[in-house]
């Protein structure tokens, strides 16, 4: 945990329950597996924050060192990374996702 | 920026020599794959840690020369 990036991303990472690292944002995504991410998201019905890192050179970088993960987009929940886009899709559709976060004390957006 | 199938497969038979591979050329551009690995190794190991040790085998490709690549791994039923 020497990389001064590893700090600000931890940073992100505790400041949101349901935090996505993606390329674009919720409304442009720039990159097909960061807008599956989000659409599963939306149907999930929770809260979420995202970041962009496509605005972020470092944080693009750093974020693929601090996960052991090579790829974009990545999902934290709760501060514990959950997986890119292949893993969440599977879990979505198995039902897994929605029980994590349920577990995890994240409630549905009452809109 | 391309990688054939048959190189993907050899990496990964290489760290599991159990795998059954299947590699799917998505878009005919040996840019897009999808693969699935069966490994006795990953028995008991989380989805996370599968597909993490499925990426050390491809020796840091994956996310580089490797764009794409959806991947699904389990142990043998």
């Amino acid at each position: 945990m020497n990389n001064p990036v590893f700090a600000e991303i931890q940073a992100q990472i505790d400041a949101s329950p349901v935090l996505l690292f993606m390329k674009g944002t919720p409304l442009f995504p720039q990159c097909g597996f960061s807008a599956r991410v989000i659409q599963i998201l939306k149907h999930a019905g929770v809260p979420f924050q995202t970041v962009n890192v496509l605005e972020d050179p470092e944080i693009r970088e750093g974020i693929k060192q601090f996960s052991n993960w090579p790829t974009i987009p990545q999902l934290y929940v709760k501060g514990e990374f959950v997986g890119g886009c292949d893993i969440i899709t599977e879990m979505y559709q198995s039902g897994e996702l929605q029980t994590l976060l349920a577990d995890k004390g994240i409630t549905q957006d009452a809109a | 920026m391309a990688m054939p199938a048959s190189e993907i497969e050899v990496l990964i038979k290489t760290a599991f020599p159990d795998a059954q591979i299947t590699i799917e050329d998505l878009a005919g551009d040996n840019d897009h794959f999808a693969a699935t690995v069966i490994s006795e190794a990953f028995r008991g190991v989380s989805r996370v840690k599968q597909h993490q040790m499925v990426y050390a085998a491809l020796q840091g490709r994956m996310g580089g020369e490797l764009h794409a690549l959806a991947l699904q791994t389990a142990a043998p039923e």
